[in-house]
């Protein structure tokens, strides 16, 4: 037996890239399962079309880059992007939504940088903001939930509305304004919340069926931190960051403005606190700094809800926040044991 | 003295102006969303280059070297407001589609930079002839970037090409797609960077190609 000589590092990490984004999907499905039993398989074949375009974008990438295809595909990092890009998109949205996304996230927020580690901004963001300016159309066509509609595609359907086979006035009927658009829309005719709230979409804490999603978010996200795969800073930061301005408006003006609990729970702000701020590649990287970078994050989406042009602002604030991630690196950077500082 | 071939092809594209210069950006990046807006910008842009050219170069022995930026722009900002002047009588229309960019043509660094760099320096015809390459180098990116931008963002082709020669000309629009929703991003300013980009990178790639074949056909180093 021989030894081996090994340079440093010499603790390896506890977990490699692979089973971290193991975790992550292990996260997601509580959520997705949710999602898929109040606004059907639609949402289903979102997901599956974004991961069948995100592998094949990503392995047309690393031959072009002349990088080792397999292994790059089988740490599920691709998977999981795709993933939380397919979760923003409305369901039923059709192929060609998903490709055009998929191929920004995969090529423009990814492989144009370098590649996993050296994205500046998260890439299902970045495919979702490209669709979400380029589209308006498509990408507001949301559907009402099953159990308010009474109406349910079958995976055929679904399968056949998204490739276009279908005919899309057919299932008009069920379009509707997603809550926060509601809301939203109620708050420029100057109702009061109490009368906002009559309409059918909205539930106890969020919209129907919203709020049961966003729990499963939750539960995804408490298993993230079990199993170490994210810190707690960034996600706390988060939601304390959206909740002081949303208490702060709510005491000042309990009439017109929602209860910071429907905030929270609606929208995507938990999926957005817990799966795509703490992006290890795009976040700060200190502690410090992640909870500056979160409460960032937390006070941008309510500022853009509130008095932005956009019903919700995680995929905005998120991006804001990553631009200024690298200087907050920068000033929060722990001192060096034994070092002094520089004024000494 | 630089031949009429180099001046040539510097202006097309050794040098050009918005691919290897990367000058006048702002315009550039902001009037390309149809073929037809970038044209009308070149082509004001090209008539101020050879103008302001061949001026500069007239009187290039007669201004000292301590006043000459100033009296080149006095010199580009009156052609610039000739430009204009004859747009708003001739293409009113084009006029209020390009807007602000005309006047700002006045700050376009192509043309004070074409000025001091080779007009002050050389003849009257050949700095002529370099405004016009310059000017027709920038022209055919304005184009190629705007007629990029205007398939992808609406699926048309020389859109109000009437705004600019004519009723006549209306019928030189192609629809390519009458039921293409339109990609908005391809319209917005980030089109206009990542379409920029896409014809840098093209360029480059042509060049590279070059450097290759050349590498390759003289297989002997030249001793050095």
């Amino acid at each position: 037996m021989t030894s081996v000589m090994v340079s440093s590092p010499y603790v390896s990490p506890s977990k490699s890239l692979r089973q971290l984004m193991i975790n992550v999907i292990i996260g997601l499905i509580p959520g997705t399962l949710a999602y898929i039993w109040f606004f059907g398989y639609g949402v289903m074949v979102n997901i599956i079309l974004a991961i069948a375009f995100a592998l094949i974008f990503e392995a047309i990438a690393l031959k072009l880059r002349d990088k080792p295809i397999r292994p790059h595909l089988t740490d599920f990092s691709a998977v999981v992007a795709a993933w939380l890009f397919a979760l923003c998109l409305p369901m039923n949205s059709p192929w060609w939504l998903v490709l055009i996304g998929i191929g920004f996230t995969m090529i423009a927020g990814k492989h144009l940088y370098g590649g996993l580690g050296f994205n500046p901004f998260n890439p299902a963001m970045v495919g979702y903001v490209v669709l979400l300016i380029s589209f308006p159309k498509e990408m507001t066509t949301w559907y009402l939930p099953e159990v308010i509609s009474g109406d349910s595609l079958s995976l055929l359907d679904s399968l056949a509305y998204s490739f276009g086979f279908a005919d899309i006035q057919q299932w008009d009927a069920l379009s509707s304004a997603t809550p926060l658009d509601q809301y939203k829309t109620g708050l420029t005719q100057d109702l009061a919340a109490s009368e906002i709230f009559q309409s059918p979409v909205f539930g106890t804490l969020g919209g129907v069926g919203w709020e049961w999603i966003a729990g499963g978010w939750l539960i995804g996200g408490a298993w993230l931190l079990i199993s170490r795969t994210i810190n707690w800073h960034i996600p706390v930061a988060v939601l304390v960051g959206l909740l002081i301005f949303a208490i702060g408006e709510y005491i000042s003006d309990p009439g017109t403005r929602a209860s910071p609990l429907f905030h929270l729970f609606s929208g995507s702000i938990i999926i957005g606190a817990f799966f795509i701020a703490t992006d290890p590649v795009t976040a700060a990287t200190t502690n410090k700094g992640r909870i500056i970078y979160g409460m960032m994050i937390g006070m941008l989406i309510y500022i853009i809800r509130s008095w932005g042009g956009y019903p919700d602002g995680v995929a905005f604030a998120v991006l804001l926040a990553n631009m200024c991630a690298p200087f907050i690196d920068y000033y929060t950077q722990p001192r060096i044991y034994g070092s002094q500082d520089k004024d000494e | 003295m630089t031949t009429n071939s180099e001046i040539t092809g510097s202006g097309l594209w050794t040098s050009n102006v918005a691919l290897v210069q990367l000058l006048g950006l702002c315009p550039l990046l902001a009037v390309t969303s149809t073929v037809v807006n970038g044209v009308g910008l070149g082509l004001a842009t090209m008539v101020t280059l050879i103008v302001s050219n061949t001026l500069v170069s007239l009187i290039r022995g007669f201004v000292r070297s301590e006043v000459r930026l100033p009296v080149f722009v006095l010199i580009i900002a009156c052609v610039v407001t000739i430009i204009e002047l004859a747009m708003k009588a001739f293409f009113y229309d084009l006029y209020l589609v390009l807007g602000i960019f005309i006047p700002l043509i006045v700050t376009n660094c192509a043309i004070i930079g074409r000025a001091e760099g080779f007009a002050s320096k050389n003849p009257v015809g050949a700095s002529a002839l370099d405004g016009f390459m310059m000017g027709l180098g920038f022209l055919i990116v304005l184009a190629v970037l705007g007629g990029m931008r205007e398939i992808i963002g609406f699926g048309t082709l020389f859109a109000n090409a009437n705004l600019m020669f004519g009723e006549a000309a209306s019928a030189l629009t192609i629809v390519l797609n009458a039921d293409y929703g339109g990609f908005l991003l391809a319209v917005l300013p980030p089109g206009a960077f990542f379409g920029l980009a896409i014809l840098i990178v093209i360029k480059n790639l042509i060049e590279e190609r070059k450097v290759v074949a050349s590498v390759a056909s003289d297989s002997l180093p030249e001793a050095t």
